[in-house]
């Protein structure tokens, strides 16, 4: 795994290889996603850590086509950052559902989320 | 706050061309076509026109090709483009010109030929690598996204924001140039097809074509063109997001911190606002922009929109050309908030036609709530 790399490569490399990373500033903890080169506080001191995978629907919509019905959420993971994604296997989930990542291989792996059980 | 902006430039020209369906004709006729109303309707040459401000859907370099189309030689130009709010930034930007005594006569102008040339939105936007992998079909997805969670945040009901698409077609049964009129209720809006939930196509704006120009000048000489002037008196614009998972929270957007520095900077009260045209690429947009503009506290757009309140008759004027919704939405639309400004100042608007129509705020949107620009006009009793 070559960490040189610009942060965009190296996300999608530890995707192909079935993990699920994000970025974490070393000095303030801050927690990075969509990866960047540097944090919201202007940190560059960023680590690559394994993303929980918990998360939180904040919102969801469910695109209708002539292919299909597609949801397209908004999931606050439990690190603190927001990320687009889909919720897998069914239509739809209230908002506030508790998911959980996986990374789902292929041509393009991508982070997709389960709903699970609410935690307490 | 100082006010140095205030009434010191003036729109002294405005046109209009292909607005609705304008078949045969590309994006850059239109917007020629919409040049020479400009100047006609202000008694100017083409060669008066000394800067460019332009943005388009369809035009990487755009002030450069309006220059070359025009036959142009501008000693100040400017090709910003933030999305469809592009034009009031463009007013800002043209009045700081102007004032610095950079130019005399500036150009902002748009056009698109997207309804006849495709009948898709047409867009240069490129995606975003972190937000492909879901196929998001941007714009829809990012309000349809903002509006559920205003839903679950607020309370807010999709016969709310059907309302807003009634109000809008009741201004536009009262404007001879909107592109959708006739009746329209509460119960059509709703069961008009699911295009992202909780969004129908009756939430969605127009695909339409349409152009439009406008010509400022400073005010010492805003009284010497034929038609009543109207007076540039401040704006602001606010932006914190490219795309929708980095807005920090869906249901404020940074209109509430254009607005308050664009009130400031005009020396406008909101009781002083005779129309708002806010920028309806969607049901859910003027709602927030009701909240984040404080003509509502939050969370109350939805309840604020029912009962004929921003319709024709009620207590605020809202988008009285029929908006993005029913007036005319070529790709952007922020051209089109101002001309409805100064046709409403000059007095012009027909059976449309506001008692007063002293100040226009007029609220542009780009992107997917990302760029928020909020302006004012005023007539000469304004000043």
């Amino acid at each position: 795994m070559d960490e040189g790399a610009g942060p965009q490569k190296v996300y999608e490399d530890y995707l192909a290889r079935g993990r699920f990373m994000i970025q974490r500033a070393r000095a303030t903890g801050e927690y990075v996603f969509y990866p960047r080169t540097l944090s919201a506080s202007g940190e560059t001191d960023l680590e690559w850590v394994e993303a929980s995978g918990l998360g939180t629907v904040y919102a969801i919509t469910v695109n209708r086509s002539r292919d299909g019905s597609v949801n397209i959420a908004l999931v606050d993971l439990d690190e603190g950052p927001r990320m687009m994604a889909t919720v897998v296997g069914v239509e739809t989930v209230p908002i506030g559902t508790q998911v959980k990542a996986r990374v789902e291989r292929g041509e393009s792996p991508r982070v997709v989320f389960d709903p699970v059980e609410p935690r307490p | 706050m100082s006010h140095s902006l205030r009434g010191r430039t003036a729109i002294v020209g405005l046109g209009l061309a292909g607005v609705g369906e304008a078949p045969g004709f590309s994006a850059m006729e239109l917007l020629g076509l919409s040049v020479r109303a400009a100047l006609d309707d202000a008694g100017l040459k083409l060669s008066d026109i000394d800067a460019v401000f332009a943005a388009t859907s369809s035009h990487a370099f755009a002030s450069m090709s309006v220059t070359e189309y025009l036959g142009l030689r501008p000693k100040y130009f400017d090709s910003t483009n933030i999305g469809g709010s592009s034009f009031e930034m463009h007013l800002l930007q043209a009045s700081l010109a102007l004032e610095a005594g950079l130019c005399d006569v500036a150009l902002i102008c748009y056009g698109s030929n997207q309804r006849t040339a495709g009948g898709r939105l047409v867009s240069m936007s490129e995606p975003q690598w972190h937000e492909t992998p879901y196929r998001p079909r941007h714009p829809i997805t990012a309000y349809a996204l903002a509006t559920a969670r205003h839903m679950h945040q607020y309370g807010t009901s999709r016969e709310m924001l059907a309302d807003v698409a009634v109000a809008a077609r009741q201004w536009a049964n009262l404007n001879p140039d909107a592109f959708a009129r006739g009746p329209l209720t509460r119960a059509d809006v709703l069961g008009k097809r699911m295009v992202s939930d909780p969004l129908t196509a009756g939430d969605c704006c127009l695909v339409t074509d349409g152009a439009a120009a406008c010509l400022l000048v400073r005010a010492e000489r805003a009284k010497d063109f034929p038609k009543p002037p109207a007076y540039f008196l401040g704006a602001a614009g606010a932006n914190w997001h490219r795309s929708i998972q980095a807005m920090p929270d869906l249901t404020v957007t940074a209109a509430s911190e254009s607005g308050p520095r664009a009130f400031a900077l005009a020396g406008v009260s909101r009781e002083d606002v005779d129309l708002l045209m806010l920028y309806d690429a969607f049901t859910i947009n003027t709602i927030l922009f009701l909240e984040d503009l404080g003509f509502c506290p939050k969370g109350e757009g939805g309840r604020f929109v029912q009962d004929g309140r921003i319709a024709p008759g009620g207590t605020l004027a809202v988008n009285t050309n029929g908006g993005g919704l029913s007036c005319v939405h070529p790709g952007m639309y922020g051209m089109f908030l101002i001309a409805e400004g100064v046709t409403q100042i000059r007095g012009e608007a027909g059976e449309r036609q506001l008692k007063r129509a002293d100040i226009a705020l007029l609220h542009g949107n780009g992107g997917t709530l990302s760029s928020q620009v909020t302006a004012f006009l005023g007539s000469e009793a304004a000043l």
